[in-house]
């Protein structure tokens, strides 16, 4: 029992990563209709941004983390404005092609700057947080921060998206570009500020992800990237609410199956989820019915 | 000017004095007209699909836009909205060129339009897709909207209450925060001119708003584009199948066939012009009464 418990909380802890990850995909997708592979790598760049103030410049951790959110965001932004802007209209193919040029870009510059080895990821102390349930049970101060700030997040992003100007507008170009455009909507501003949110939001995964992992190399951001995009297409991509519950169903998934199948068959079993998925319900758990136009 | 082949077509009566003013309605006379569209055409490929639209819609004129079907109307209104960018010709709004402008930035300056097949955000609600069309005039930037400050509680509360008094006008306030998608096929096409309205347009383009509608609505939608007109105090240029609609409430007419204006002149002189008649009959007769 504690086991399960256990694992079900891990399951949530990492599921939240994973979801905070799974948001900028789908946001992305649905407002500029395009897959944003190098999303995952934003992650590893904000881990290295909170390696390089604290570690190397000697900053507090907490400075640090603010450091690495505006830097991921205006790397989210730079990425759009000099990569995917000037393919506005061209087919999503070659958006997708340099997405994954980008993905490579990051990765090999991080390699340049840090090297190969990999790094610690110098996190705020989080033991303040530990909570001890019954005898056997305990939770880390870093899984209860995961938890709560993807929880905070999650509910300031819906009332972003629904209550306020900016959000109704992201809202409408993503039910109607053209339209939406006719009514006065800036398109390619609302893009932007969808970029600045999604890869905020990576910056606090790759906090989260330091703090449960530890350690960082150039590669870090593709896994979980990949993962955090099978949450967002298992809960139906385009859909904030599908991707905040995908991550959470991935992690719990994948720490169930390493729990009390094979730690080591756990990739094979997440994506053979998802297969299977694909195969029952194509738009995903909260996917979009696609409209057939008449 | 330079009119590349000086318009001799075939059915031509064009007449071709500078822009002509002959449909202005007699209280925008001597005023600057709202719109003012000057030799304006534009190629796809080879195909001319409109060519020398010349016409000047008063400030508070309701002015149409008929024509067989394929005749280049709905693509009179891309052009107006910059959505498609022309390749000959200019269009002044109220006074200014619209010339380089984004589509986004025409709805700024004073044009909104409604669609021949309903585009509303289906999935937002009645309430929304008015604060939407009210995007621009709603004064609360993004720092103040994500921390949620009081100027961001101010500028929402008045956006919300203006959408409102827009559903209002038009009795709708009751479906506020029903989905848009949701509505019946009258009120999504009622929506839709709220949600143009909400921008504040200065000319309101109608692509065929009585598309789909019966006697009795197209009746009451005669009444709303009359109220609207002198409500907002704005023009409206409207796309219409519906001959009845169309001499009902239109002060000015043009007639594009073949992507050229072949007549323009009140719902009389419309009516009675040989060259429409000949447009017309085979395509449309049973419309033509």
């Amino acid at each position: 029992m504690t086991l399960f418990l256990e694992t079900i909380i891990q399951g949530i802890s990492l599921g939240s990563i994973y979801a905070l990850i799974a948001l900028g995909y789908t946001m992305v997708y649905g407002i500029a209709k395009m897959l944003n592979f190098a999303h995952g790598d934003i992650i590893m760049v904000g881990a290295y941004v909170i390696y390089t103030s604290v570690t190397m410049a000697t900053l507090p951790a907490w400075i640090g983390v603010i450091i690495s959110i505006i830097f991921c965001s205006a790397l989210g932004i730079t990425i759009e404005f000099l990569a995917y802007k000037p393919l506005r209209g061209a087919p999503s193919l070659n958006v997708l092609i340099t997405a994954i040029g980008v993905s490579y870009f990051l990765q090999n510059l991080a390699l340049l700057i840090f090297g190969g080895n990999q790094k610690a990821v110098p996190v705020p102390n989080m033991s303040f947080l530990n909570i001890k349930l019954g005898s056997t049970l305990s939770i880390s101060g870093e899984t209860v921060f995961t938890i709560l700030v993807t929880v905070v997040l999650m509910i300031a992003l819906t009332l972003f998206i629904n209550k306020t100007k900016l959000g109704k507008a992201m809202r409408a170009v993503s039910e109607d570009r053209d339209a939406a455009q006719l009514m006065g909507i800036n398109v390619n501003r609302t893009i932007t500020v969808t970029f600045a949110i999604g890869s905020a939001l990576a910056a606090f995964a790759s906090l989260c992800y330091g703090m449960n992992y530890a350690y960082i190399k150039p590669t870090t951001g593709s896994m979980p990237g990949i993962k955090a995009f099978t949450a967002a297409v298992f809960g139906g991509i385009g859909s904030i609410s599908g991707a905040m519950f995908g991550g959470f169903l991935m992690g719990i998934f994948e720490k169930l199956a390493s729990a009390y199948i094979s730690t080591q068959l756990t990739d094979t079993i997440v994506f053979g989820v998802l297969m299977i998925m694909l195969v029952v319900r194509p738009t995903g758990l909260l996917g979009k019915k696609l409209n057939e136009k008449v | 000017m330079n009119n590349n082949g000086k318009i001799i077509s075939s059915n031509g009566t064009e007449m071709f004095s500078p822009p002509s003013n002959t449909l202005l309605p007699t209280r925008d006379a001597g005023k600057v007209p709202v719109l003012d569209v000057r030799g304006l055409g534009i190629d796809f490929g080879g195909l001319r699909a409109v060519d020398d639209f010349t016409i000047t819609v008063g400030p508070t004129e309701i002015a149409g836009l008929i024509g067989p079907n394929g005749a280049g109307k709905t693509t009179v209104f891309n052009l107006l909205t910059n959505v498609y960018k022309p390749t000959r010709g200019a269009i002044l709004l109220d006074g200014k060129s619209t010339s380089g402008k984004t589509v986004d930035q025409v709805n700024k300056m004073g044009i909104a339009r409604t669609f021949q097949n309903i585009r509303l955000f289906n999935k937002m609600t009645v309430l929304d897709n008015v604060r939407v069309g009210l995007h621009n005039h709603t004064d609360c930037n993004f720092a103040e909207s994500f921390l949620r400050l009081p100027a961001y509680f101010k500028a929402e509360r008045k956006s919300s209450e203006k959408a409102m008094e827009l559903l209002s006008i038009f009795d709708m306030e009751n479906e506020a925060y029903t989905l848009a998608g949701n509505l019946p096929y009258g009120a999504q096409r009622r929506l839709e001119i709220i949600r143009a309205l909400a921008t504040s347009p200065k000319l309101l383009l109608l692509d065929e708003p009585a598309a789909g509608m019966n006697p009795s609505e197209t009746a009451a939608l005669m009444e709303s584009i009359r109220k609207i007109r002198d409500t907002f105090h704005i023009a409206i240029l409207l796309i219409e199948h519906d001959m009845n609609l169309v001499m009902n409430v239109c002060e000015g007419i043009a007639v594009l066939n073949f992507g050229k204006i072949i007549a323009k002149g009140s719902p009389e002189q419309i009516k009675s012009n040989e060259a429409v008649i000949e447009a017309y009959l085979g395509h449309h007769d049973e419309e033509e009464e």
